[in-house]
């Protein structure tokens, strides 16, 4: 074949439905031999319109419709969703209360970066390393199951407080379970990250540069791994992470570099399961004694929302990042206006400059670097049957001026 | 219970996600991994429908992939089973109202077990599929 190819470069359509992907993306390739010269991906496969359908019910059942925006990380959107409504109504959650939230917060992270550690090496086809963190996961799925009687959609956070609280007998159930994770900390680390096949195959693949990162507003561990210091729990504590002494993990300060690539990923995310067991322990020490729910009365409970108005703003450092829930209450049953923004959301078009110029063979484990959780952001995202709607800036600016007008006439 | 000679040496399970919350899917995965270890007994996840005897499906069939579902469906070879897995996909569940659904999944394709709970345990999913061999087996008989 001659040098320059008269062909286009090769299209290689992946998904909606692909081994690879746990959920409905849409990708589209754009390759070059086994490069990847450019890629776009239509994510929204899987929108269900969660926000129109809590607009018509009230806040109390909306924490139940929370939980269900995303099976992993439940108990983020519920708490995030909660503390939205309890700074529109004033109301004052118990200190055990926000302990309690904080362990089971925690413990989902601890579960989710397990999950995300096997299916990492699920996709780099170590399969034997798959089937032993999800052995170990289970563990902390038993935790969270004696803690909130569901292992997955906890259903434990509530407006106001917490429905169950944790008592004595429980403690010796959750340390039994951290010292477990303590214990296997090293020997997770040590297959990870002194296996010669995960570095070679993790190592400066799906690079995103600090400037990247910054510019692309990721959040969480995929931004920390590329040497960003954001951490909402060491920014702008909420729950108990206040009294806790909460930093953010950074991959130089175990690895003394930082390259931002999908190995740094993989430092962060079981770092911070470390980090957690921490956390936990801190917790069933300090966590004081009182009452779990500032109100117990559902009822009443409902009657403070409906009464209240204003807006108010909830955001919570999840698993993947950042998740922010914009709620405004107009002295109705439910809330005249809820947005909800997942951590994917914001991590997803880092994918972008991660997979250019990578191979074919990388595509997997680049995609699942950043932890992708489409459920979570497919509320929002709006993509035509397939086709590519990109408005140009000069499209955006004759929208809005016909608008404009529209509003004026 | 005997296994039908269609199926007696393995059951492989194709996973198609329908727009669900994850919760089912993870549910489905910790099924398949060694707590429980269905492997044992020849059920395997595998990556495409056409290897497949049973479809799992998940989700309240989002607009979106009603049509997806359809063609994956048909891609399965016969004699085929379909497990809804999830309250979502049977009735909707806590999305029963929302616009974008075309589901329940029963609505979209014929479903041969239904699986409850908002997830179900694995332990649910594992008795929903020896349920799906005891239908099949009464279906067309023992032929061991």
């Amino acid at each position: 074949m001659s040098g320059e190819s008269k062909k286009a470069p090769y299209r290689v359509p992946i998904g909606p439905n692909h081994p690879a992907l746990k959920e409905p993306v849409m990708f589209t390739f754009e390759m070059e031999g086994e490069v990847v010269r450019d890629v776009d991906f239509a994510p929204g496969q899987a929108h269900r319109g969660i926000e129109w359908m809590g607009m018509r019910r009230n806040p109390v059942q909306i924490v139940h419709l929370t939980d269900r925006i995303c099976g992993i990380c439940g108990v983020v959107h519920s708490l995030s969703f909660s503390l939205a409504v309890e700074q529109i109504a004033g109301i004052e959650v118990p200190e055990r209360a926000d302990y309690i939230r904080t362990i089971v917060h925690e413990f989902e992270r601890i579960q989710s970066h397990l999950l995300w550690a096997g299916v990492a090496a699920h996709e780099l086809g170590f399969d034997s390393l798959l089937y032993l963190t999800w052995r170990v996961r289970e563990e902390a799925m038993d935790v969270i199951e004696n803690l909130t009687g569901n292992r997955v959609n906890y259903g434990i956070v509530q407006v106001g407080g917490v429905r169950r609280d944790i008592v004595p007998e429980q403690h010796a159930i959750i340390e039994k379970c951290l010292a477990t994770y303590e214990g296997l900390l090293d020997t997770l680390l040590s297959f990870f990250l002194d296996d010669r096949t995960i570095r070679m195959r993790c190592r400066d693949v799906g690079v995103l540069s600090r400037k990247d990162a910054v510019e692309l507003c990721t959040v969480g561990p995929t931004a920390r791994a590329s040497g960003v210091n954001v951490d909402l729990r060491q920014d702008y504590p909420y729950a108990a992470y206040g009294d806790l002494d909460v930093k953010a993990v950074l991959p130089d300060r175990y690895l003394g570099e930082t390259h931002g690539d999908v190995y740094d990923r993989i430092v962060v995310r079981l770092l911070e399961v470390g980090q957690s067991c921490q956390i936990i322990r801190q917790c069933l020490s300090e966590m004081p004694a009182g009452p779990i729910t500032a109100e117990e009365k559902l009822v009443k409970l409902l009657a403070t929302c409906k009464k209240a108005t204003g807006e108010g703003i909830g955001r919570v450092e999840a698993p993947r990042g950042e998740c922010l829930h914009y709620v405004r209450m107009e002295g109705k049953d439910s809330p005249a206006s809820w947005k909800v923004k997942a951590s994917s959301y914001s991590n997803l078009m880092s994918w972008i400059p991660m997979l250019r110029g990578s191979q074919i063979a990388d595509i997997p484990i680049i995609v699942a670097s950043i932890d992708p959780c489409l459920s979570c952001t497919d509320r929002v995202a709006i993509v035509q049957d397939n086709r590519r709607s990109i408005l140009t800036k000069d499209d955006l600016h004759r929208l809005s001026a016909e608008k404009t007008r529209r509003l004026q006439g | 219970m005997k296994l039908n000679a269609l199926f007696n040496r393995s059951l492989w399970v194709y996973h198609f996600n329908s727009g669900s919350c994850n919760g089912c899917e993870i549910e489905i995965v910790a099924t398949l991994t060694p707590r429980y270890d269905p492997e044992r007994f020849g059920i395997k996840l595998v990556g495409s429908p056409r290897h497949a005897d049973v479809m799992l499906v998940t989700g309240p069939v989002v607009h979106r992939m009603k049509d997806r579902l359809l063609r994956v469906y048909q891609q399965i070879p016969d004699p085929k089973l379909v497990m809804c897995i999830g309250a979502c996909g049977i009735s909707g569940g806590v999305f029963y109202d929302s616009y974008n659904l075309d589901g329940p999944v029963d609505e979209v394709i014929p479903v041969d077990v239904y699986v409850p709970g908002c997830p179900p345990r694995p332990e649910a999913i594992i008795h929903g599929v020896v349920k799906a061999l005891e239908k099949l087996e009464r279906l067309q008989g023992v032929k061991a």
